[in-house]
């Protein structure tokens, strides 16, 4: 059936008449079908209307791939009409994943020569967006000729055309690279903007290039001057600025010849001080070419004046009225910070004033910029403010916002009291929102500062009274209320008001914090633990919480139940080991992630299955160690491995301090120096429960005649490990074979690799001083496997 | 370097679309429909440029037809900024009274 053929004007009226999106495809497909017949066999004079109501359904993301080939057949045909259609298709259908693509090159390269300007502009537009590789290497000559045509409007889109080849075929270079010097001297905008992109490019791609185009930069700079000192020109002027486009591509090319570039960076310093000074930023356009100025001044080994000018300039961006200039002002100020910084402190009222832009992209901007301006004198100030923000701010940023605040309370806290405090506020603000370290880290920080102990305790029991939300906050507050309840109920300290707090209150709360339906099953293992700790601390009498420790033995949560079961033991049966167990947590030395892994560790059941080489631990210690076991500061409380949930045998495992033999083959001994009768001897033993563990004992053994005094052994590993030293036993090996001085090494290998290991020993001997420094070679391999 | 070019109105149906790097069809209106999404719900109050994935989006409002340009991070924003304008300007020019029509 043929139907009337509709205009596409009309099938656009159609389309959009539809009223729904099923209404549509039914039009288009309808259409497509007709589209389909008569390119088989309808009018060959109206096919170019066809094609183009098929590119209009293209463009809305319907299917159109079987109008390739029509193309084609509309490219080959004299009639510029059928031309325009067929090119402007094979622009969207025909690209390098078609395989009919190469079938064009034969048209354009005969459009090409044909001398009709229209046709060759479209032929070398096609060129330039679709042409694949093999194209553009075929048609390379072809378009190198016609960069020296005539018509400026043909030397325009070959030189653009030349553009998309070089960065199809980066070998290409070498064929348009002579040409550019001589274009250049164009008068016509166009052409001249095409060459600087292509100049651009060739530079981006070969540093050959760029040696050559440093040659340039007077010519450049000079048409730069002359653009910003023209009057106006009612050909290229935009809101009173010359050709901003032209001035903007221009820049952007001295930056990449300027970069790390002493002598071009040189002669462009004056230019640019005067496009910043000249430019009229009262419009967009102008903002534009200042900005890009800024951007070059940066990149380019600027004199030092004009990098303050430049960083001025994008403090006045920030007062300006104009949310989208403040927008690019604050992301420059961003990559400025690290390298400018003091001049960018300058602004840092403007930007803390950004933060409270309505804006969610410029207010992520200008915290960011703000974290990055917190140094040591300012710190206080800005805190404040970031918390003031952190109050309001959209939810998105909240995490930001505080873990930010966090660090850089971390990194510059003037004491540790008001690192603390901050540390309380952020978490009563937005404390789901903190990192899962933060608890750590202030447990650590609070356990470390003796002297603040009563004062944590004190700000933490009334957060935790006001408030029992915040699961961060309920955390720490429980561990510590369960370690320093004692302080609490003392009633004075001089840094709070008093507080009277009394037994029942204390733990009213912690059970109410127990039974809150908002606490997360970790909370509760925390405040289980502190009302068990506060049975040592407290002078009342127990029934209260071993009323609570026997309900949660029958709790559902299989964690809960455990802790309860066992500390219900811990009442009846090991009641005399109860004020050892729960004694107060030792001082923890805040060595940063060192300290973290000897607190994992001493976690670890395995701890106890430690071997001879360290006799001289004492047994509280090894109490000590227990106590880490059941209640230490982390956020994944896990049962002691080698404990049975059973009632009766529960504790047994843990109290037994067996020592048992353990790695199931020993490692041998290396002795690894020998002088005078001082020998050193390594021995090394892997505890079967930590893989990443090497103990080395070192035993000096003197036998000679000789004592040897002042022994002192040192020791270096690659930085993947970490090293403890224990104390040795002693610093003498008394002569003819006496006691021997032993020293514990202890190596953590996470990564399992190859053990490194460098001793330096230095020590007297028959009057003289020795030292000596060596590798320990021929290492066991089963020290690190 | 310009990734894409739309020209969209209110409702989010394109009305003009030129992609200067392969994307393929079926993502092509995926693409347009979360663009414009994110241009429609901003409000006045807030600047022209969006960071969409790996894009800059650079966007300007007229009347009921919204234009954005989609680049990477080598382009001046406020040099696309102002193509836009001038790309308006050339087609009132070429075409004499541009206006968009909608017959909803």
């Amino acid at each position: 059936m043929v139907m009337s053929s509709l205009k596409l004007q009309d099938l656009i009226e159609e389309i959009r008449g539809a009223k729904t999106q099923a209404q549509e495809r039914e039009v288009i497909q309808k259409e497509c079908a007709h589209i389909r017949a008569s390119f088989r066999d309808g009018d060959p004079l109206l096919r170019h209307r066809q094609l183009a109501k098929l590119l209009y359904v293209h463009m809305l993301g319907y299917p159109a791939h079987f109008g390739q080939m029509e193309c084609l057949k509309l490219i080959a045909s004299p009639r510029f009409i059928d031309k325009r259609v067929g090119y402007l298709g094979a622009m969207l259908l025909l690209d390098e994943r078609q395989d009919a693509h190469l079938l064009i090159t034969n048209s354009i390269k005969n459009d090409l020569n044909q001398g009709i300007q229209a046709v060759q502009g479209l032929a070398l537009c096609t060129l330039s967006t679709m042409g694949s590789a093999e194209m553009c290497r075929d048609l390379a000559t072809e378009v190198e000729k016609l960069l020296l045509e005539r018509s400026p409007y043909v030397r325009k889109k070959a030189v653009l055309t030349a553009v998309h080849m070089i960065r199809k075929v980066p070998e290409l270079s070498d064929t348009f690279l002579p040409v550019c010097a001589k274009l250049l001297h164009e008068r016509h905008h166009g052409v001249l903007l095409g060459t600087i992109t292509l100049i651009t490019e060739l530079c981006e791609r070969s540093p050959a290039a760029l040696k050559r185009f440093r040659k340039v930069v007077p010519q450049l700079v000079q048409i730069l001057r002359t653009l910003v000192t023209t009057g106006y020109s009612t050909e290229h002027s935009i809101s009173g600025v010359s050709d901003p486009f032209l001035q903007v591509q221009i820049l952007r090319l001295l930056r990449i010849l300027g970069r790390n570039h002493e002598e071009s960076s040189e002669s462009m310093n004056d230019l640019l001080a005067q496009v910043a000074t000249n430019t009229d930023t009262s419009r967009n356009a102008g903002s534009a070419v200042l900005f890009e100025t800024v951007l070059t001044i940066v990149d380019i080994r600027s004199a030092a004046g004009l990098r303050v000018l430049a960083v001025n300039i994008l403090g006045r961006f920030l007062l300006n009225s104009d949310k989208n200039i403040r927008y690019v002002a604050l992301t420059s100020l961003l990559r400025l910070v690290q390298s400018d910084h003091s001049a960018v402190q300058r602004h840092r009222p403007t930007v803390v004033e950004c933060l409270w832009e309505p804006d969610a992209s410029l207010s992520r901007r200008a915290l960011e910029l703000s974290l990055a301006l917190v140094n040591s004198s300012n710190v206080r100030a800005m805190t404040q403010e970031l918390q003031g923000f952190l109050e309001s701010c959209p939810l998105d940023l909240r995490a930001d916002c505080a873990s930010g605040i966090l660090l850089a309370a971390e990194r510059f806290a003037p004491t540790k009291r008001w690192h603390i405090d901050t540390i309380l506020r952020v978490l009563t603000m937005a404390g789901s929102h903190v990192r899962d370290d933060a608890v750590a880290n202030l447990t650590q920080l609070i356990g470390g500062a003796q002297e603040l102990h009563a004062y944590s305790v004190r700000r933490l029991y009334s957060a935790l009274a006001q408030d029992i939300s915040q699961q961060p906050l309920v955390q720490v507050a429980a561990w510590c209320i369960g370690e320093y309840g004692d302080l609490l109920l003392e009633g004075s300290c001089e840094e709070t008001e008093p507080l009277q707090v009394e037994e029942e209150e204390v733990l009213a709360l912690l059970e109410r914090v127990l039974q809150s339906h908002m606490s997360l099953p970790a909370t509760r293992g925390y405040a289980l633990t502190a009302l068990m700790k506060l049975s040592t601390r407290l002078r009342g009498d127990n029934n209260r919480i071993r009323q609570v420790v026997s309900i949660y033995g029958s709790c559902l949560d299989v964690e809960l139940q455990q802790r309860a079961v066992e500390y219900n033991t811990l009442f009846r049966k090991y009641d005399h080991m109860r004020a050892a167990i729960l004694e107060k947590m030792p001082l923890v030395d805040r060595g940063g992630p060192q300290a973290d892994e000897e607190v994992k560790e001493s976690k670890e059941a395995t701890h106890l299955l430690e071997p001879a080489p360290v006799p001289t631990e004492p047994q509280a210690s090894k109490l000590l160690d227990l106590l880490d076991l059941l209640d230490g500061p982390s956020e994944d409380p896990q049962p002691p491995p080698p404990v049975d949930p059973s009632p009766e045998g529960t504790l047994i495992h843990l109290l037994d301090l067996p020592c048992a033999p353990l790695a199931p083959a020993p490692i041998p001994n290396l002795r690894v120096f020998e002088r005078e009768g001082l020998q050193l001897n390594l021995s090394f033993v892997r505890p079967p429960g930590t893989p990443t563990l090497l103990l080395i004992t070192a035993t000096a053994t003197n036998a000679s005649e000789g004592d040897v005094t002042h022994f002192i052994c040192q020791a270096a590993v690659p930085k993947s490990f970490q090293l403890q030293l224990q104390a040795p036993s002693g610093d003498t090996v008394p002569a003819q074979g006496g006691l021997p001085v032993t020293q514990v090494l202890r190596i953590l290998n996470p990564n399992k690799a190859p053990l490194r290991l460098k001793l330096r020993l230095t020590y007297n001997h028959y009057g003289r001083s020795v030292q000596e420094i060596f590798e320990v070679n021929n290492l066991p391999v089963e020290a690190w496997q | 370097m310009i990734k894409f070019f739309l020209m969209v109105n209110k409702q989010g149906q394109t009305r003009l679309s030129k992609y200067y790097e392969h994307v393929d069809i079926n993502k092509r209106t995926i693409l347009e429909t979360e663009v414009i999404k994110s241009c429609l719900s901003r409000s006045s109050e807030q600047c022209s440029f969006v960071e969409y994935k790996d894009f800059k989006l650079i966007y300007r409002q007229y009347a009921a037809l919204f234009i954005v340009v989609g680049v990477n991070d080598t382009e001046n924003e406020m040099a696309i900024y102002e193509f836009i304008h001038n790309f308006v300007e050339v087609l009132d020019e070429y075409f004499s009274r541009v206006m968009t029509i909608d017959n909803v």
